[in-house]
């Protein structure tokens, strides 16, 4: 059986970044695993800028920013086996994989980072009523098509949903001649980033209907209209105030969920994001297994992604030397009042360093609100924020100082600020 | 454009449902020439594909009716016909669900049925049942078990059905409706969308058309109504969250909202019954699946919706008998009508089949078998299921086995290649996916879709525009980008 220190399961943006910062760690002994025929997972598809911004200092496209990772992969030599599909994970570390050139695989690892992205709800989940004809697909398998195979699902187009990818390719299919004719958005507020609501909407004159569903597909073959209604506080659709748009075509952006199923198989406990429940260092409740990027939790950058996979390498390293020893004693972390969920899950203020990050969602928009971060009862920090959304992940450097071992748990809230004073 | 084909055929088969194609692989056995006509892109399209997936035990149509007679005789057909033509199909038994002291009085009575039926039953206690079904609703009062009931796949029984009746010699045409049948000179005269076809016998198995074929003859005396289902199904969350069929108490819309695992291990939790007006009425509407829902907690209270990855809806053809419709014309012995086959319709076509082949067909023709008959499907490969090194082994000598298609339901290009290679043609996206579960997953093909659409193009050699999600018509790509 071949073995490695560390193997990598998915190549695209947070893989690769992980598989770096091991290496320049010292660990040479890699292996990624990446299921497609390229390095770089979605960001082949990506064709847009916009990234890079904070981690690169400047405005990069998709593939021009795997390209910066890929290469420091094979500047490094860091070895990768494309099309190869992990089939089988075991809690001992082996590594069960398929490929056309491998056969069937099983290797040995010392250390694991688990990268295997995320995927995006379907119509299925969500029980879109009416027909199911052609022509209602996810925004990211329209934007495969027409970014990497060249062709246009429809002219006449209308989005479920103001996740980023709807917003991405409401511009996309603008720019191809395509007609946009809305965005439903079944939440009072948009759950895509504001710039994106600038410059993909609103700079083409596309309306965006909040508070408003998909309640009827209509088409035999291939779609041929939807109708969208206003919904209540619980978001049942309100009868009588249906909205018929003759479309050819319906894509949906209604949320990404973490691949996770390699680690749900192994029975590894889970967070509120859905990902793996993972400990300051990435590492899930498996020793040596870790976690990073979108599988753990949706990123809305690129950018925070290779940041948080970078410790995830440099965690995998750390295990691999000996160096991140397991102690008995965790602090659970969780989300209180208006929060979705918090990474990670456990702090070990033993192995944690100086500053821990902790990255979370708010439920809603809020105005004038602390995040009040508190162990057990006691309150040990509060930051203001004039205004909060949940379509911008917030990470907060909290200092190890203010931590103690036996105060409990630790929880992240939001507080209204009239309340506090 | 309208054609003669000057060619009699011994027997045209108007539909390929899983009646149509069970009696296709009957016929195949014989001298016979059989020719089958589909209005859709793909074999069991209709009615066959979009139901709860069970192989019925019988306990529960009224002693005496043809429903009882080729439920019972049909299911215990199955594990033949599912040995022979490799479809999954699983014996775990039903169990029917008492909530009351007074239900538990309907089970008794049922338990009789059964025995009238000749069906293998058991009464259970509440205590029993919690021990089979530990996710049971805390109000069981009992329970009443039919081990003959199966799961079977719904989707490879009649593709590899019709399948193994082309490889036997019958034919079959595809995306061609039967407009008209006339008969002419003591023969038939079948008039499609693309051509007229010629038969000494026509058997009518058109699903929910077959009231407008039968028709064509003459004056009949039953309707057909649709009659829509609603269901959900969910992920493969867990093994056995429950193991059996579990039925409510049957009433007169039927059996009521089961909650089942499939073959593939997913569950199935539906349907609802409501009398439509079309049909061409699939669409599914959030009241009604509410109220499958709360219909289905009452038996299972916790069922993880969260898991829930596709709803749909299927159309049964309800007949006016209350009764199965299986008999010649008035006028004409060789006009067959097999009609009204709603549930237990799956459990119930082999043996429908095998009478219509026997004794209806065989008073018309000499049913002289053929010498070199093969019952059975060549088989198919299912690396999932092969041990480590035949899986290595098979990667070797085919690399596409290697390459991973359908990440959540680990399907292969092997397999995919495999289907669009056989004798059945298959034509779309969702042929692919009924064949090879590819699309099927948690993520309905969100990464799959795209990469079969264009593997069927290339294995076609045709535009990838051309490639439809089903239906002729339901094409997913418009153009070319600029």
């Amino acid at each position: 059986m071949r073995e490695y220190q560390l193997v990598v399961i998915g190549g695209g943006s947070a893989g690769m970044a992980a598989a770096i910062s091991a290496f320049d760690k010292g660990v040479k002994e890699i292996l990624i695993l990446e299921k497609g025929e390229f390095l770089g997972g979605v960001l082949n598809q990506c064709i847009h800028n916009g990234f890079g911004l904070t981690y690169f200092k400047e405005e990069l496209t998709g593939p021009e920013f795997l390209t910066r990772l890929s290469k420091k992969v094979e500047e490094r030599g860091i070895e990768y086996e494309l099309n190869a599909f992990v089939i089988g994970l075991g809690k001992d570390k082996t590594v069960t994989y398929i490929s056309p050139k491998s056969g069937l695989e099983k290797i040995k690892a010392q250390a694991i980072v688990m990268a295997t992205g995320c995927y995006e709800r379907s119509a299925g989940a969500i029980a879109i009523p009416g027909d199911r004809p052609a022509g209602i697909l996810t925004a990211g398998q329209a934007q495969l098509y027409l970014n990497e195979y060249g062709y246009l699902v429809g002219k006449k187009v209308f989005i479920l949903g103001s996740g980023d990818i709807g917003l991405i390719m409401a511009r996309r299919m603008s720019l191809e001649g395509a007609k946009v004719l809305g965005v439903a958005e079944i939440m009072p507020y948009s759950n895509g980033l504001n710039r994106n609501i600038v410059q993909c909407l609103q700079d083409y004159g596309i309306p965006l209907y909040l508070s408003h569903t998909v309640s009827r597909c209509i088409g035999k073959e291939r779609l041929e209209a939807i109708e969208i209604s206003k919904v209540d506080e619980r978001l049942k659709p309100i009868p009588g105030t249906e909205m018929r748009f003759e479309c050819d075509v319906l894509l949906l952006s209604i949320g990404l969920i973490p691949y996770n199923s390699l680690l749900d198989n192994l029975g590894l406990p889970t967070s509120n994001s859905r990902g793996a429940a993972v400990n300051e260092h990435m590492e899930t409740a498996l020793p040596g297994v870790f976690s990073c990027g979108n599988v753990l939790h949706v990123h809305d950058l690129v950018d925070n992604v290779v940041v948080e996979a970078e410790l995830a390498g440099e965690s995998a390293a750390l295990y691999i030397k000996g160096e991140l020893p397991e102690h008995e004693k965790k602090l659970k972390v969780g989300p209180g009042n208006g929060i979705g969920y918090v990474v990670p899950s456990f702090v070990d203020l033993e192995n944690a360093s100086e500053k821990i990050d902790l990255k979370f969602r708010v439920r809603k928009p809020s105005k004038n609100v602390y995040i009040d971060i508190k162990q057990g009862d006691k309150s040990i920090k509060r930051i203001y924020k004039m205004s909060i959304i949940p379509s911008e992940m917030e990470i907060i450097k909290l200092p190890k100082s203010l931590l103690s071992n036996d105060g409990g748990d630790i929880t992240v809230s939001l507080q209204p600020k009239e309340e506090t004073l | 454009m309208r054609y003669n084909v000057s060619y009699m055929e011994d027997i045209i088969i108007i539909g390929a449902g899983v009646t149509g194609s069970f009696l296709a692989r009957k016929l195949s056995q014989y001298d016979l020439k059989v020719l089958v006509i589909e209005k859709e892109n793909d074999v069991g399209n209709v009615t066959s594909m979009a139901n709860s997936a069970i192989v019925h035990s019988g306990y529960d149509p009224l002693p005496g009716s043809k429903k009882a007679h080729f439920n019972v005789k049909g299911n215990a057909m199955y594990t033949e016909i599912a040995e022979d033509l490799d479809v999954e199909f699983e014996r775990i038994g039903s169990l029917t669900i008492a909530t009351s002291q007074k239900q538990l009085e309907t089970l008794k009575d049922l338990l009789k049925r059964a025995e009238q039926n000749g069906v293998e039953a058991k009464l259970l206690s509440a205590e029993e049942t919690k021990k089979l079904e530990p996710n049971i609703t805390p109000e069981v009062t009992g329970s009443l078990l039919c081990p003959s009931a199966g799961i079977i796949n719904p989707f490879t029984l009649v593709t590899h059905c019709m399948e193994n009746a082309l490889d036997n010699g019958v034919r079959l045409l595809l995306n061609e409706a039967v407009e008209d049948i006339k008969r002419v000179d003591g023969h038939y005269d079948v008039y499609t969308s693309k051509g007229v076809y010629q038969a000494k016998a026509v058997v009518n198995a058109a699903g929910l058309y077959s009231e407008e074929m039968a028709s064509a003859i003459e004056p009949i005396e039953w309707t057909l109504k649709p009659r829509k289902g609603e269901y959900f199904v969910l992920d493969h969350f867990k093994a056995n969250f429950v193991s059996h069929v579990l039925f409510p108490l049957p009433s007169e819309k039927g059996k009521g909202v089961l909650v089942s695992k499939t073959t593939s291990n997913n569950y199935i939790v539906g349907p609802s019954s409501e009398e439509v007006s079309s049909k061409e009425d699939f669409a599914t509407d959030a009241m009604t699946l509410a109220n499958v829902r709360a219909q289905a907690t009452l038996m299972v209270p916790n069922i993880p919706f969260q898991h829930q990855i596709r709803v749909f809806a299927g159309l049964r053809a309800t007949p006016s008998t209350h009764d199965f419709i299986i008999e010649p014309s008035k006028k004409y012995d060789s006009f067959i009508n097999i009609a009204g086959i709603e549930s237990p319709g799956l459990a119930s076509a082999p043996a429908i089949a095998e009478y219509v082949a026997e004794e209806l067909l065989g008073k018309l023709f000499e049913l002289k078998k053929k010498e070199n008959w093969n019952p059975r499907i060549k088989p198919y490969v299912k690396p999932m299921q092969l041990s480590q090194e035949e899986r290595a082994k098979l990667i070797a000598e085919n690399p596409d086995y290697g390459t991973i298609i359908c990440n959540c339901e680990k399907v292969s290009l092997g397999e995919i290649k495999d289907v669009l290679s056989r004798s059945l043609p298959c034509n779309s996206i969702k042929a692919v996916k009924k064949r090879t579960r590819a699309g099927f997953g948690k993520c309905q093909g969100g990464f799959c879709q795209p990469r079969v659409l264009m593997i069927i193009a290339k294995h076609k050699g045709v535009s990838p525009t051309e490639i439809c999600y089903d239906k002729l018509g339901s094409n997913i790509l418009l153009e070319e980008s600029k």
